[in-house]
């Protein structure tokens, strides 16, 4: 029996779903089978980052609504063999046309047939969060370090603290600047931890890598020598249960020779 | 059977004015009726006399709002008497309840978040935080070992005696009863450690350290024994 882990932020844009791509991927090639579910219906995003956006036939909507079976909708990622599906949100609908219920549903069959389901949700908190939630064990927030980022994380957290089902969320932060960690710019890692006071399960650098990795339709996560997929891939350690420890990001702030000119004071 | 007639009305004088003791043990019509004859053979009011407050003391007779109102009634028959007040023996168990939940604090483990509202009748006392946009109220006072960072209102449905304290105070918006208190535009990193916001005179919220407490609520201290 499987997992149903959703991935959520509240706000938009700080890389749920880049995330969601990079587990599921990390996850597969730790030979676990995988499949990722888009709700964001409308807006669907999932399906470029993994690169299957043009073999969709079917979508969510069709398999709640019992247009097609689940196996015809999901989408076979070409880099396994067999651990890694997209089941791809609609377009041409609204967050309204799936309910909670057909979730819960739909999850709950699929469970038996996957190690890990990992829902992508949309943000903010209307319908298709409730949607992405309605199935799920477990949660993953997903914030950067920033304050409207956090704090929308915070709202996220006290919605899921209602729902029984799940169990206490745990904590990404991503994008991290290490040298705005060394210039009191932004919220540490640590001031951020201490606002949600939940349990961190990663820190992903901040790494120009990442878009390179979007517009060639291929998550990150397959990158060996990237430190941004290393993050993933530790994280999907993590979720196996082991313990890995967190690498430490930033290091120097800008590097040696700006040391020696800040020791002289020349900028 | 006694001769003598049962008093079923008694009336005492006081220093604060007449205190009419009801029986609690015979029927409300007869309580009734002797009232009326108690009070029309006593003294003849005079035209400028003063108004007197009388004080009715109901034992242990549990009397709903209409009977309350026919014995006022009857008492205001008689022009120069008004009643006071009513007291008796007796609560009802809702009553008794508020009584009891205006009165006791409540513990809460919990991070109030973003978004979210925790209100509680007595007092509160939160093991937490209360994070920017959330928000605790509480009838009486509220103790937040944790950071205020969000809105707290102490004695929302009026008690001007509420105070707010925490271990670090950082708040976005302090309320006591009808009053509101803005915080400044910066906090310094760590806010205020150990401080607390009580209404004075005048009714502008003040904030201090806790050390003031023990000197404008002294009433705050229930601690028995000890030495």
């Amino acid at each position: 029996m499987g997992e149903a882990i959703v991935i959520t932020s509240g706000k938009g844009g700080v890389g749920k779903t880049t995330t969601s791509a990079n587990l599921g991927t990390s996850l597969a090639l730790l030979g676990k089978k995988v499949c990722l579910i888009d709700t964001d219906i409308g807006l669907r995003n999932l399906d470029v980052i993994m690169g299957l956006e043009n073999r969709i036939i079917y979508d969510l909507v069709d398999v709640v609504e019992g247009r097609c079976k689940i196996h015809q909708a999901l989408i076979k990622d070409k880099h396994f063999e067999d651990l890694l599906y997209l089941l791809p949100a609609p377009q041409n609908s609204d967050k309204s046309a799936v309910n909670e219920e057909q979730m819960r549903k739909l999850i709950s069959d699929m469970k038996p047939d996957y190690d890990y389901i990992l829902i992508d949700c949309p943000a903010g908190i209307e319908q298709g969060f409730r949607n992405a939630i309605a199935g799920a064990d477990k949660a993953i927030i997903v914030t950067t370090a920033e304050r409207p980022a956090v704090r929308d994380a915070d709202r996220i957290i006290g919605l899921l603290e209602k729902e029984e089902h799940i169990e206490p969320p745990q904590l990404i932060i991503n994008r991290i600047r290490g040298h705005l960690l060394h210039e009191d710019e932004e919220m540490d890692i640590d001031g951020v931890t201490d606002f949600l006071k939940i349990d961190l399960i990663g820190v992903i650098p901040d790494d120009d890598q990442v878009i390179v990795a979007a517009n060639k339709k291929e998550p990150i996560a397959y990158n060996p020598d990237n430190r941004v997929s290393l993050a993933y891939r530790n994280i999907a350690r993590r979720i196996l249960g082991e313990s890995v420890p967190l690498t430490p990001i930033g290091g120097e702030p800008k590097g040696f020779i700006s040391k020696i000119k800040k020791f002289f004071s020349v900028r | 059977m006694n001769k003598r007639i049962q008093q079923n009305v008694m009336i005492k004088g006081t220093k604060d004015g007449f205190m009419l003791h009801l029986d609690d043990s015979c029927s409300f019509s007869e309580l009734l009726k002797e009232l009326e004859v108690k009070l029309s053979a006593n003294y003849q009011f005079q035209e400028n006399d003063p108004s007197i407050s009388v004080k009715v003391h109901t034992g242990n007779r549990y009397l709903d709002e209409k009977q309350k109102e026919k014995i006022k009634e009857v008492i205001h028959k008689k022009k120069k008497l008004f009643v006071d007040e009513m007291i008796s023996n007796v609560l009802t168990r809702d009553e008794a309840k508020r009584w009891k939940d205006e009165n006791q604090v409540t513990t809460v483990t919990k991070v109030i978040r973003s978004g979210q509202v925790f209100e509680v009748p007595g007092d509160l006392l939160l093991i937490g935080d209360v994070n920017p946009d959330g928000m605790v109220r509480a009838g009486g006072n509220i103790y937040i070992m944790g950071q205020l960072k969000g809105i707290a209102h102490a004695g929302y449905k009026g008690n001007h005696e509420a105070i707010i304290a925490a271990s670090v105070m950082k708040p976005a918006q302090l309320r006591i009863a009808g009053q509101v208190n803005l915080s400044p535009d910066q906090y310094t990193k760590w806010g205020h450690d150990l401080e607390c916001a009580y209404m004075d005179e005048e009714e502008n919220i003040i904030i201090e350290k806790l050390q003031v407490l023990k000197k404008y609520r002294p009433n705050l201290n229930r601690l028995e024994g000890g030495l």
